[in-house]
């Protein structure tokens, strides 16, 4: 009767080639429709930690199971199937600033078509109305045929945001989504991530270094320190002792 | 006061900086060596300075009325030029993709691939002319496939370049929604390169456009062929009126290109 | 409170735009087949392919013999009067280059037209074809080497002025301002200012310009102005193909060295 958890990190370790630790010993489980924000410092590993999900990066132990399968194990068009499922926000936003927002967005439908029509440009209408809607969504519908280059930051992350959700993916991972962005966008992109969890059921992970925006919108939390889970419970139960303990290296008192 | 007269100090030696030395010492064996070799004396050459002179003061006397049996090579110039350009930059950009690193993640097909470009690229563009026109016998053709493969040179390195120093980003957005290599060079590489890429291939054409103008000269077609033969008949009248014809073509056309790849680059 | 989400609205394109992208599709299309008319492409020789056979082979199987047999005559003594040459060419060249590249410098304080003019005159000694400034020498000096290495150390002043000057244009106002500042002459300014600053980058375009001048010094020989051209072409005259073999498989080496020794120095310089 136990549903499978859809993100499940078994062991998982990561040795860069120059023999600094990555990951250390990871254990994970995320349930379906959970909203995570992984806190800790800068370097202590969360961006690898995330990118160890979509595999952007290979891990060199373990195993990671998405929806009950292994990405570890997933190769070629498979593997593109399961990133398919998995939509990501970076930090810098990462559109191509000569594109329009029409085509940004809509490459997020790319796994969903046998290369050759991309290529040509082939996109369906469904799809492409699918993506204008999306841009609706996020309030960004009159700059659709804009180039990519002629928004702002905050506009180029919520365009980002419109092309995980014409993915249609189940799980959208955030990799420090505010970090260039000011007080009232960071709200903006972190309200629609809140949108795209409740109304489409996405299970979001998210690295965020603003602990008053984690406190906010994160269910769950779970602290990283030098590429070790140090924390792991539901936001509501966490003190602010244990925030600042890992951002203060355990040191405990917080600094001023 | 005096006090601090005497405290100043003398200006110390300029230290001594070997490396300036050695560098000096170079130039001067160099220029030694290759004036010797060659035998070239400045003095000799204006002693004869007036010969020099008489041809150029010919040669800027244009003869006008040779315009009318120039052009037409001229024109055919062009043509070779335009389609070597056209078909040398196809080449390299379908090749440049091969080995750019960031998209063909193999090391040994890269450098096998660069080791090649690199020796195509050694060779002039009047000798791979030579080689040509013996293969392929005198006329355009000759040309043409000469200066495709100088064109290819000369763009294949730009070109791969050009791909290696794009942002990596968005292709790492491309790889998390799921898209392949082929999804990534469409919508992630090719946005950003495409400006530079017709840019270089206009920057190939001015090359080629000088360079067409002289491969007739070994037979390989285009106006270089009656720039021999006005100069072997010491109709140096005609040697000058081809000079400005081709002059002033090179120049419509650098201005041409350079406002286009400005254009490009907004 | 239900937005129904609005449609897809089409693409604006302006009439302009449209008619920019469809006239430069349809003009780039039109020269290019208008490039291919009137070209004689039947020309080809039968033996073709048999001589391509041939050239292969004769650089798989060189005529090492040529390489260094103490005669003056051979590749090594002819790929170094090649060196020699360049070198001779471009120190003349880069020289030469300092007075033409302050000419063409469009700075601050100079009338549009002064540095245009110079550009314009750059243009036209880039232009003016290296093999007819050759030929002139070869009347002047006589055929061989002074010859090609004056042609090329008149010819490379096109390119490297060029460089040179767009050098200059790129430099900091600051310097110059402040010589101007203590009283001192355009010729101050250029000596104290600009020139210092400029150091590297003469040094470094000189030394790109010497990698083209390898290049030029070896299809100079093609006249009769020195250096490797003039063994090759003979060679290709007589069907020597091992001998061609040789020869292309020393420039290729000699080339290829130099590319290497200048870009490790322009990597120390910068």
């Amino acid at each position: 009767m136990a549903e499978q958890p859809m993100i499940e990190m078994k062991n998982v370790t990561k040795v860069y080639d120059n023999g600094t630790v990555g990951l250390k010993n990871i254990n994970l489980k995320i349930n379906k429709g959970e909203f995570v924000v992984i806190v800790g410092l800068s370097g202590a590993g969360k961006s690898t930690l995330l990118r160890a999900i979509n595999r952007l990066h290979d891990i060199s132990e373990g195993d990671i199971l998405i929806d009950g399968e292994s990405i570890t194990k997933a190769k070629g068009k498979n593997l593109r199937l399961m990133r398919r499922k998995i939509g990501m926000i970076f930090q810098s936003f990462n559109l191509v600033k000569r594109s329009s927002v029409l085509r940004n967005v809509l490459a997020g439908r790319l796994a969903y078509y046998p290369t050759w029509k991309t290529t040509f440009n082939l996109f369906t209408d469904k799809d492409k109305q699918r993506a204008y809607e999306a841009l609706q969504s996020v309030g960004m519908a009159e700059k659709v045929y804009s180039r990519a280059d002629e928004l702002s930051g905050g506009q180029q992350q919520r365009v980002a945001i419109a092309r995980v959700l014409t993915q249609r993916p189940e799980i959208i991972l955030a990799d420090e989504p505010t970090a260039s962005l000011d007080p009232k966008t960071s709200r903006q992109v972190m309200e629609d991530l809140k949108m795209l969890n409740e109304k489409y059921d996405m299970t979001v992970v998210a690295n965020l270094h603003s602990i008053e925006l984690a406190k906010e919108f994160g269910h769950r939390v779970i602290g990283v320190r030098a590429g070790e889970i140090v924390y792991d419970g539901k936001m509501e139960d966490t003190p602010q002792s244990v925030f600042d303990n890992i951002y203060n290296g355990g040191k405990g008192k917080e600094e001023d | 006061m005096s006090a601090t007269d005497r405290d100043m100090l003398k200006l110390p030696k300029k230290k001594f900086k070997m490396w300036n030395w050695v560098w000096v010492i170079l130039m001067i064996l160099g220029l030694v060596l290759s004036v010797n070799n060659t035998q070239t004396s400045l003095p000799e050459f204006f002693a004869n300075f007036d010969q020099f002179a008489e041809i150029f003061v010919q040669m800027a006397q244009p003869d006008w009325s040779y315009a009318g049996t120039a052009i037409p090579y001229l024109v055919e110039t062009i043509k070779m030029a335009i389609i070597s350009t056209v078909i040398g930059s196809l080449l390299a950009f379908v090749y440049s993709l091969l080995i750019a690193r960031n998209i063909v993640h193999n090391r040994v097909i890269t450098g096998v691939l660069r080791f090649i470009m690199n020796i195509i690229r050694t060779i002039p563009d009047l000798l791979l002319g030579s080689i040509f026109v013996a293969i392929v016998g005198i006329g355009p053709v000759a040309g043409i496939l000469a200066l495709t493969v100088f064109t290819f040179g000369v763009v294949v390195k730009l070109f791969y370049e050009a791909i290696e120093t794009i942002d990596p980003g968005p292709s790492e957005a491309i790889k998390a929604v799921g898209g392949n290599g082929m999804n990534n060079i469409m919508f992630a590489v090719m946005p950003q390169i495409l400006p530079y890429f017709i840019s270089y291939a206009l920057y190939a054409f001015e090359i080629n456009v000088r360079a067409s103008t002289i491969l007739g000269y070994i037979g390989a077609g285009g106006i270089g062929l009656q720039l021999k033969n006005t100069l072997d008949m010491f109709n140096y009248n005609q040697t000058g009126m081809i000079i400005l014809v081709v002059f002033l073509v090179v120049l419509v056309i650098d201005f041409v290109s350079t406002k286009a790849r400005e254009a490009l680059m907004r | 409170m239900d937005t129904t989400m609005k449609k897809l609205p089409p693409k604006p394109v302006t009439a302009k735009s449209r008619a920019i992208k469809w006239g430069g599709w349809i003009i780039s299309i039109a020269i290019i087949i208008w490039s291919c008319t009137g070209i004689d492409f039947g020309g080809i020789k039968p033996t073709a392919g048999q001589i391509t056979g041939a050239i292969f082979n004769g650089l798989f199987h060189p005529d090492w013999s040529y390489v260094y047999n103490g005669s003056g005559e051979d590749l090594v003594s002819q790929l170094w009067q090649t060196l020699c040459i360049a070198f001779l060419g471009t120190f003349i060249s880069a020289i030469i280059s300092v007075p033409f590249a302050f000419w063409a410098a469009n700075t601050r304080h100079k009338k549009f037209w002064v540095s245009e003019s110079g550009k314009i005159v750059l243009t036209f000694i880039r232009s003016f074809p290296e093999i007819v400034l050759a030929l002139m020498f070869i009347k002047a000096v006589g055929p061989g080497a002074p010859a090609g290495a004056l042609a090329l150390g008149l010819h490379s002043v096109g390119m490297l002025a060029m460089l040179f000057s767009e050098a200059i244009e790129s430099l900091d106002d600051g310097p110059a301002e402040a010589i101007t500042a203590v009283g001192g002459s355009k010729f101050n300014v250029a000596v104290f200012a600009t020139l210092p600053d400029l150091m590297p980058a003469i040094v470094s375009n000189t030394l790109y310009r010497f990698d083209v001048s390898v290049r030029s010094a070896s299809v100079l020989g093609l006249v009769g102005a020195g250096g490797i051209g003039y063994p090759l072409i003979i060679a290709l005259n007589y069907r020597q193909w091992s001998r061609v073999g040789i020869i292309l498989l020393g420039i290729i080496v000699m080339v290829v060295v130099i590319d290497w020794i200048s870009g490790a120095i322009r990597k120390k310089l910068v």
